[in-house]
């Protein structure tokens, strides 16, 4: 239920975005979802991509420092309130986001949006018993 | 184990004997060679009949890395060129180098001192010494070569640079000593982890290294990545090169330093004066069996404190601890007096952190700033921007609480801070620029 996000540590210094997107490209890797947090000095780019371990390991071999983290993809109905009544069953359950951003395609008529959460598997259940629809790795990565 | 016995193990008052008369004869010889020293003691009012004990040595002026300068290049030997076997300097980053020539005599000393420093460090006969120092002018390589060979163990002369095939001939030829720079041994552990070579399955058991300051938390990083035994040896081309003190296995407690050839003392740098047993300062060197450049109180710049307390090893030659910086090197920030050794101390002791950082000192309106840049590496990264800020005020209060002196950490990407085969550049000053 989980899905696959790898983080990568960029100093604040022109240029690092491009080669990180170059290589990617010249590796064949389709990004699917990218959030970038930053700072004063160093940012943080998180990636959903079309395949994980290729997408580390050749920004590795570049010198790059990575890591993977376990994050929940989340359908979300396109109407007022959709994300709100997420939010909401999170909150009851004293859930806390770390971070969220929303994908880049649609999954039938909805949203989706990427969660990071303190407690995932608590987080993952909560959702389902509320009949909202978390989103396979492999269904995503292919959307 | 001993190399020279007899001498490593003198009794005090024998070795102090033995000093005076080393020290008188050396005095005698440079007053009537060489024209800077007759000058020098003229000007202080003093002459080699002066010197009737240990303690009038604090009599005599110092010799300072200037006054070589202005000899150069052979202003300050003592004997004519064709008794020179040997010419080394070093590096001249401001301005000319420093040259320094050895007599055969001088070679065999220096041999030999460098043979008990291998001995000393836990080496024998039938070891195999990597030696990664550079060859050349720097006395580093050739230093460490003759000592192995005198000691008759194998030495692989590869000098430094080339760091994949220094890890293939040391896994090929089974290498079993290691000399180098501490910053180059844990460059070497880095390049072998990146070649998927495990540190363990060689047969390395002892590294030696020197001419750079490092630290205590250093060596337990050194010594974890490489596992080996790392020991501290000190040296300076002015006064030899290396071995001129070592660290004995048996203790790794202090650098002893061979007081049969050369007479320590332990000054304060502001003032001159001579600086009680355990106190921290300047180390002033003299050497007493030199030929070719003997030096009288030569001030090394070097920062440390001298013990007298027998060791566990069993020789009595006093122990320095390891040097804790440059007199020179020292940073005032804001008052503080900053050693860069003593940050390297924090960084390591902080877990995840690698041991290359780099300081950036900078003066904003008439404040002075600390800036650490400091590595991310794997293990310490997040997805989470909180767990890196974390860090970065973890550090700044970690040297906070240690120096004294408030600095902002920057974290930077993995290997971004210059790495070196020699001396690691460690400190950028921009207030000299202002």
């Amino acid at each position: 239920m989980k899905v696959e996000q790898i983080s990568i540590f960029i100093e604040n210094k022109s240029g690092r975005l491009a080669e990180i997107t170059r290589i990617l490209g010249e590796t064949g890797i389709n990004i699917r979802a990218l959030s970038l947090a930053d700072t004063s000095d160093f940012g943080i780019l998180r990636l959903i991509v079309n395949d994980c371990a290729k997408a580390s390991t050749v920004l590795k071999e570049s010198g790059f420092t990575v890591n993977m983290t376990e994050v929940v993809a989340v359908e979300v109905p396109d109407r007022p309130g959709g994300l709100s009544a997420i939010l909401q069953t999170l909150d009851r359950e004293a859930i806390n986001v770390e971070y969220m951003y929303a994908f880049v395609e649609r999954c039938g008529g909805n949203a989706v949006i990427i969660f990071r959460f303190d407690e995932t598997e608590k987080a993952i259940s909560s959702l389902k018993a509320n009949s909202f629809n978390v989103l396979e790795g492999s269904r995503l990565y292919n959307l | 184990m001993f190399f020279n016995e007899e001498f490593e193990t003198l009794p005090r008052p024998a070795l102090e004997a033995l000093q005076l008369k080393r020290l008188q004869s050396t005095l005698d010889r440079v007053y009537a060679n060489v024209p800077f020293y007759k000058a020098s003691f003229a000007a202080a009012g003093v002459d080699p009949s002066a010197v009737k004990c240990l303690e009038d040595l604090q009599k005599l002026p110092f010799t300072t890395k200037q006054n070589m300068r202005d000899s150069y290049p052979y202003g300050l030997f003592a004997v004519p060129l064709e008794e020179i076997v040997r010419i080394h300097a070093s590096s001249g980053t401001t301005g000319k180098p420093t040259v320094v020539g050895y007599t055969q005599q001088d070679i065999n000393t220096w041999s030999e001192l460098m043979a008990r420093s291998f001995v000393a460090a836990g080496a024998h006969k039938g070891d195999i010494i990597h030696n990664a120092y550079g060859y050349g002018l720097f006395t580093g390589g050739l230093g460490a070569h003759y000592g192995a060979e005198r000691l008759g163990a194998s030495v692989i002369p590869i000098s430094g640079g080339n760091t994949k095939r220094q890890i293939m001939i040391m896994q090929d030829f089974g290498s079993s000593v290691l000399t180098c720079t501490p910053s180059y041994s844990l460059f070497m552990a880095e390049e072998a982890q990146a070649e998927g070579v495990d540190f363990k399955n060689l047969k390395l058991r002892v590294g030696i290294f020197g001419a750079e300051p490092w630290s205590e938390a250093m060596r337990r990083e050194i010594e974890e990545k490489l596992n080996l035994s790392a020991l501290d040896i000190y040296g300076l081309s002015e006064i030899m090169g290396p071995g001129v003190a070592i660290e004995c296995i048996e203790a790794k407690h202090g650098l002893h330093i061979w007081e049969d050839h050369f007479i320590p003392e332990i000054i304060n740098p502001e003032t001159g004066e001579c600086l009680p047993e355990g106190e921290l300062g300047e180390l002033v060197i003299t050497t007493i069996t030199k030929q070719g450049i003997p030096l009288i109180r030569y001030r090394t710049r070097d920062i440390t404190s001298i013990s007298y307390e027998p060791c566990i090893c069993g020789r009595t030659h006093a122990r320095i601890t390891r040097m804790s910086g440059r007199s020179d090197d020292m940073l005032i920030i804001r008052g503080v007096n900053v050693f860069p050794t003593q940050i390297e101390a924090v960084l390591v002791g902080i877990e995840g952190i690698e041991p290359h950082y780099m300081l950036i000192v900078d003066r904003q309106g008439t404040l002075d700033t600390l800036t650490v840049q400091v590595e991310v590496s794997e293990h310490l990264f997040s997805d989470e921007i909180k767990v890196l800020q974390a860090l970065s005020r973890r550090v700044e209060k970690e040297i906070k609480d240690m120096l004294g002196v408030t600095c902002t950490a920057k974290l930077v990407e993995p290997k971004t801070i210059q790495r070196s085969d020699g001396k690691a550049q460690r400190v950028i000053d921009n207030r000299k620029l202002v």
